[in-house]
């Protein structure tokens, strides 16, 4: 019997050495005569462990890992006799970190070959397709509705709403598009899921074409994922191919296509409005609302524009599932978030759970702690618009409401950890600096605000009347969060604001505390 | 790997124009497929993509200059990107930059004077968890150490 050995061809793997492991393998087998298959997945998201290979067995997939090209070799033997191995990690399904997670949108990255319709199909792939295909666009609706799913990209908008109105909007056409511009450092899930998961994402796009009416779909990624671009152009071919994509939908009366663009180092087109300029071939400058999209978007048609990880999560929901989704999470956030644990920390990854985990069990236990063994000092959370969050509140929950209440977002799920040689006063400098270079242009807030931001900081830094700087970066911050078009300029002051409100000691010495007056 | 490029030929581009411009928004489209294909986008290009799209000069040049990847001038043999944002930050990447930098005696932003390396920054690669970061020609590098590093600067100077 041909043995199946599974090698992540995730771009954060390939990064560290998977491909040149899988290579290792393919010798090793060959030099063995024993029949081999080696399998290209996605990546299972144990970051740390990769390149991660795994062995399929008659008691499940077996994983090994960090998997060097100089240890191909001794693993090869280890997979072939079942013996030890000093980097055998077990059954994958068994590893604590992996078996902890509630994997509804990744329940299938790292699993199958993500080329590859029949295995999509052979893991619960297209039942949700399948399930629309036989319901009327209201009942599509009332299902994403009940789910609880709200805009995973970080705004938190109830999906079902957004549908909705695009479903009751009538125009010539309408259409349906992915936000996958992921520019916030410290999130990778939208990559993960387009490099180990594609038809996922074609699958959901393609049950919000039928549900509001749409023919045609453009997922816009960034340019900075080549990986993601060649993962899913390969998956839309193949969808094409098989009847999943194009005219007729595997056989029933709708249409459905999908066109990958690609963006342009912009990080500011990850705003939706800026995306859909984007996207008709202009400048990624900001649009003001209203109109929503979902009235007049892409081409001034009526256009459903989601993040990936919302598309993502559509087909468990329409699979049947949308009760067992809204069942997870916690208050208004229902369902599970995949978390992204980056930085310096010593177990990153992606970690799906339900809403309600705390930001302590996160950073700590489940992300192990820094992987440089110092102090963790601080937390940025949401990408490099969101706060920085001290030791201090890593009671927060999980959720979008209680992020907001300690004046931060989760945004997109990111979270990027620092150590304590970190300098909150260049960090701070560092969101000015970034919404200085990545600013539009449009608003005034934004495109002078970050700069002014950076020199006064700047200021701070060098100790010039540090008080009275203090106070001007305040104001600017205020100015920008309630003068700016959109969420770049607007929440700039939250890393900034933050650092200023938890690490005051990083920039400078505080006031003299005033004295009574004799 | 060395990407090489095609000289700039108006014919060519002319083609390239030809193969995109029925699409809906095709600007940035074409301006990809006219780096790819010549390593920029030559001055030329501009007026015949306007023409095409029956857009003005300005409004391609706007689009052009808006977006950080198009360049205006070949790049070096080799184009090596280091991750400059948050989660490379916080596992050492900054020192690592200015290491990039200290070794091919330019700064991030720049090509070395013998045209073989330009060396820039990028606001991440998605590899936030096996950081710090680097993209050599398309390949992606993770878990970026000193050794790594100058093996990565070593290869991108040959």
């Amino acid at each position: 019997m041909t043995m199946r050995i599974f090698v992540s061809s995730d771009a954060g793997a390939v990064a560290v050495g998977a491909d040149d492991v899988a290579r290792a393998l393919e010798q090793a087998a060959i030099k063995s005569g024993i029949a081999v298959e080696i399998v290209r997945t996605g990546s299972r998201g144990l970051y740390w462990l990769e390149p991660m290979i795994e062995v399929a067995t008659s008691q499940g997939r077996v994983a090994f890992g960090p998997v060097s090209a100089a240890d191909a070799a001794s693993v090869f033997d280890a997979m072939t006799a079942g013996s030890p191995h000093p980097l055998r990690l077990g059954l994958t399904e068994e590893i604590p970190w992996l078996k902890r997670q509630t994997r509804l949108t990744f329940a299938r990255c790292g699993v199958i070959d993500p080329r590859s319709v029949g295995d999509y199909r052979a893991h619960d792939g297209y039942k949700g397709l399948e399930r629309a295909l036989t319901l009327t666009s209201d009942e599509i609706l009332a299902d994403v509705t009940a789910s609880g799913l709200r805009g995973r990209g970080g705004a938190g908008f109830p999906t079902g709403i957004k549908w909705k109105t695009v479903a009751q909007a009538s125009a010539d056409r309408k259409y349906i598009v992915c936000n996958a511009d992921e520019g916030d450092s410290g999130t990778f899930a939208d990559r993960m899921i387009m490099e180990g998961d594609p038809f996922v994402v074609i699958e959901g796009m393609t049950i919000a074409g039928i549900a509001v009416g749409a023919t045609k779909g453009y997922i816009y990624i960034r340019s900075e994922y080549p990986h993601a671009v060649a993962a899913m152009n390969a998956a839309i071919t193949a969808a094409r191919r098989t009847g999943y994509l194009g005219e007729r939908i595997v056989g029933s009366n709708h249409t459905f296509d999908l066109e990958v663009r690609v963006g342009a180092g912009a990080y500011v087109c990850g705003e939706e409005t800026s995306l859909l300029e984007s996207l008709e071939g202009r400048r990624g400058i900001v649009r003001a609302k209203p109109p929503l999209p979902a009235h007049k978007g892409l081409f001034g048609r009526p256009t459903v524009i989601n993040n990936v990880l919302s598309f993502a999560a559509i087909p468990f929901i329409l699979a049947g599932g949308a009760k067992a989704y809204a069942d997870f999470g916690m208050g208004r956030s229902r369902g599970t978030m995949p978390i992204q644990l980056a930085g310096n920390i010593r177990h990153g990854g992606l970690f799906e759970t339900a809403f309600g985990v705390t930001l302590g069990e996160l950073v700590d236990d489940i992300g192990g702690g820094t992987f440089t063994g110092r102090p963790v000092r601080a937390v940025q959370v949401g990408g490099p618009l969101g706060a920085y969050f001290p030791r201090a509140l890593f009671d927060t929950p999980f959720d979008y409401e209680a992020f907001a209440a300690r004046d931060g977002l989760i945004g997109h799920g990111g979270i990027v950890v620092f150590d304590d040689s970190v300098d909150m006063a260049k960090q701070a400098r560092f969101a000015m600096e970034f919404c200085a270079v990545e600013s539009c242009g449009k608003c005034t807030p934004c495109r002078i605000g970050s700069t002014r931001g950076v020199e006064t900081i700047d200021k701070i830094i060098r100790g010039e009347r540090t008080s009275e700087n203090l106070a001007v970066v305040e104001d600017l911050c205020n100015t920008m969060k309630f003068g700016s078009l959109c969420a770049l300029g607007g929440f700039t002051p939250y890393p900034v604001m933050s650092a200023l409100k938890h690490f005051r000691e990083d920039f400078g010495p505080a006031p003299a505390t005033l004295q009574a007056a004799e | 790997m060395t990407s090489v490029y095609e000289p700039w030929n108006e014919a060519r581009g002319a083609e390239i124009i030809a193969e995109h411009d029925k699409l809906e928004g095709a600007t940035l489209v074409i301006l990809h497929a006219m780096q790819e294909a010549f390593g920029y986008v030559p001055e030329p290009a501009i007026p015949m993509i306007a023409s095409a799209l029956s857009l003005s000069r300005a409004e391609v040049h706007g689009v052009f200059t808006f977006y950080h990847d198009f360049r205006h001038e070949p790049a070096g043999r080799h184009v090596l990107k280091i991750c400059r944002a948050e989660a490379c930050q916080a596992a050492g990447g900054d020192a690592l930059a200015a290491r990039a930098e200290a070794k091919l005696g330019i700064a991030i932003g720049n090509t070395t004077p013998d045209a073989r390396v330009t060396l820039e920054p990028i606001y991440c690669l998605g590899l936030c968890a096996t950081a710090p970061s680097a993209m050599l020609d398309g390949r992606v590098v993770g878990r970026l150490d000193e050794q790594r590093l100058d093996a990565l600067v070593a290869e991108a100077q040959r």
